[in-house]
């Protein structure tokens, strides 16, 4: 680990404004310090914001819930609310990592981990992400784990996170403060980029700008679930992972969300899937039109061509499920 | 030596015994840099060959003593309690949150205390393996782990041991697993099912898994 300083911010707003290149936030550390004992991470400085009181899951005016930054992932998953309104983020939650991680690991932290991509973490290698220009290794390596959607010939790593997923299917939005104390509110739409031809740049956040806290709207109706497919049974990251939010009665769809991990660099949403499920049959045709309609544009590399009957499979299955009658 | 013991908490050891470790501590450390290669040292925690960061002042509460240290802070939590307070208890196994080995328990919570720096948790209560045990009375859980094998090269055993006092606590407070069935329920009946989810971010190589659930059940009062 490369020698850094160390200081404990006051304020949200404080700690916007001591974020300067070189300088990174940390909150859970589980995947910053990971990081930065492979030196894929090498901050002069760090900003520990784990004394503020951004730790609280309040319920918003219209019905939604209000999850700040710092909320751990395992007292988010338990929170009683989540667990009887949310769920499929509970759920998501829940599958991802171990407790342990679960217990460190926060809310804002979780949308801002980085890529497993193995050639992310092994500094020997090319990685556009790690080192702008350098090549994608993972284009014709080992790319069993990496995306199908979205991709970019400078990048093919995924975003590894359940959470994320959850929250895309429920449209939460991410509050932030910069460094003049400036609020803003970011759909989750719109907060993890595609890599295109810069993969560097991961998210939507500006320079000096932190996360406060994740809104989530009043939940849609319908039943939730979230289906992870993965190497083990336990503590690994999804291949497949499904976040779907489904209301039918009598096999009638009436609306349906699907977001998707293990995809892309950014929890994936298909509009032209829900389109295709909107007041329509819970049977395999229309499922099959919606699996067309997410994997439209899909591109195998080689080790992760499987993603995309596995991608087909998973929502085959969960759809079946939810509007069994 | 980076740091002095305030001899405040209930079980603080004897001058004696601190003297003791301090001299067998210093003695390893100078075997040590006589003994390894260079590459070996740099492979540590914090060694990169550069000057360290200016110490910071920590003060951590050790299985209930105080202890004030100054540490760089690059120092993890596990290097912390292993390198500079000799408890050597918690195991550094892969280093990286992946084994679950480096499980200690901060203010009653499980994390890997290898993925946190010391200087993050400065004033909060910290137990490791070396205070379960209430003097020669073994923690139920540590019992159990004996009286049902619940290990073959124990290396990764103290983390199990403070993994599974965690859990247990969780479960008490009711809070879910990935297994649970009904959500909406505020607790879920700890079966085998929901132990092994519950403790995945422990790794056995050994693969003493059964005689770990089965000590665990026996710990939480659970029919084997």
């Amino acid at each position: 680990m490369k020698a850094f300083t160390y200081q404990r911010a006051d304020s949200a707003a404080q700690a916007a404004a001591a974020v300067k290149p070189g300088t990174k936030i940390i909150a859970g550390g589980t995947n910053l310090l990971d990081l930065m004992k492979l030196q894929v991470e090498t901050p002069s400085k760090l900003v520990d914001i784990n004394r503020l009181p951004l730790d609280k899951i309040e319920e918003t005016p219209d019905g939604g819930l209000r999850i700040g930054t710092l909320v751990r992932n395992s007292d988010l998953a338990a929170d009683p609310r989540v667990r009887q309104r949310y769920g499929v983020l509970s759920r998501a939650l829940l599958a991802g990592a171990s407790a342990q991680l679960r217990n460190k690991a926060t809310t804002g932290g979780n949308l801002l981990q980085r890529t497993r991509c193995y050639y992310f973490y092994d500094v020997t290698k090319p990685c556009n992400k790690r080192n702008p220009g350098s090549g994608c290794a993972a284009l014709a390596g080992f790319n069993r784990i990496h995306a199908i959607l979205g991709t970019s010939d400078h990048c093919i790593a995924t975003h590894p996170s359940d959470m994320a997923v959850a929250m895309r299917a429920l449209d939460a939005n991410v509050e932030t403060v910069n460094r003049t104390g400036e609020t803003r509110v970011i759909p989750i739409a719109e907060f993890h980029r595609l890599p295109g031809k810069t993969p560097e740049i991961e998210t939507s956040l500006q320079p000096g700008e932190i996360i406060t806290a994740v809104t989530l709207p009043p939940p849609p109706p319908g039943v939730q679930v979230y289906r992870k497919v993965r190497d083990r049974a336990s503590y690994a990251f999804a291949l497949v992972s499904v976040a779907a939010v489904v209301d039918s009665t009598r096999g009638r769809i009436r609306s349906a969300r699907l977001a998707f991990g293990g995809l892309a660099l950014k929890p994936w949403r298909s509009a032209q899937a829900e389109q295709k499920l909107t007041n329509a049959s819970a049977n395999t045709t229309t499922f099959n039109s919606a699996a067309d309609a997410v994997l439209e544009g899909a591109r195998g590399y080689g080790g992760n061509d499987f993603k995309m009957p596995l991608t087909r499979r998973t929502l085959h299955s969960v759809l079946a499920e939810m509007t069994r009658t | 030596m980076d740091e002095h013991k305030s001899n405040k908490g209930p079980d603080a050891p004897s001058t004696f015994e601190v003297t003791r470790r301090t001299v067998i501590e210093t003695g390893a450390t100078a075997l040590l840099l006589t003994t390894l290669p260079r590459a070996a040292l740099a492979a540590g925690a914090v060694d990169d060959n550069e000057p360290p960061a200016s110490p910071a002042q920590v003060e951590l509460q050790i299985n209930g003593q105080a202890h004030s240290l100054m540490l760089d802070p690059r120092t993890t939590l596990l290097d912390t309690l292993r390198e500079h307070l000799a408890l050597t208890g918690s195991k550094k196994g892969c280093d990286h949150g992946q084994c679950g080995a480096c499980t200690v328990l901060i203010d009653g919570r499980r994390i890997n205390s290898c993925l946190t720096l010391a200087v993050m948790h400065d004033g909060q209560s910290i137990t490791t393996i070396e205070g379960l045990a209430a003097g020669d009375n073994l923690h139920p859980l540590q019992a159990a782990f004996v009286e049902h094998d619940g290990f073959q090269c124990g290396y990764c055993t103290s983390g199990q041991i403070c993994s599974a006092v965690g859990m247990l606590a969780e479960s008490r407070q009711g809070m879910p697993s990935y297994v649970t069935e009904d959500l909406t329920q505020p607790a879920a009946d700890l079966t085998d099912v929901e132990i092994r989810e519950r403790m995945s971010g422990n790794i056995c190589r050994c693969a003493a898994y059964p005689n770990i659930v089965a000590a665990i059940k026996q710990a939480a009062g659970i029919a084997t």
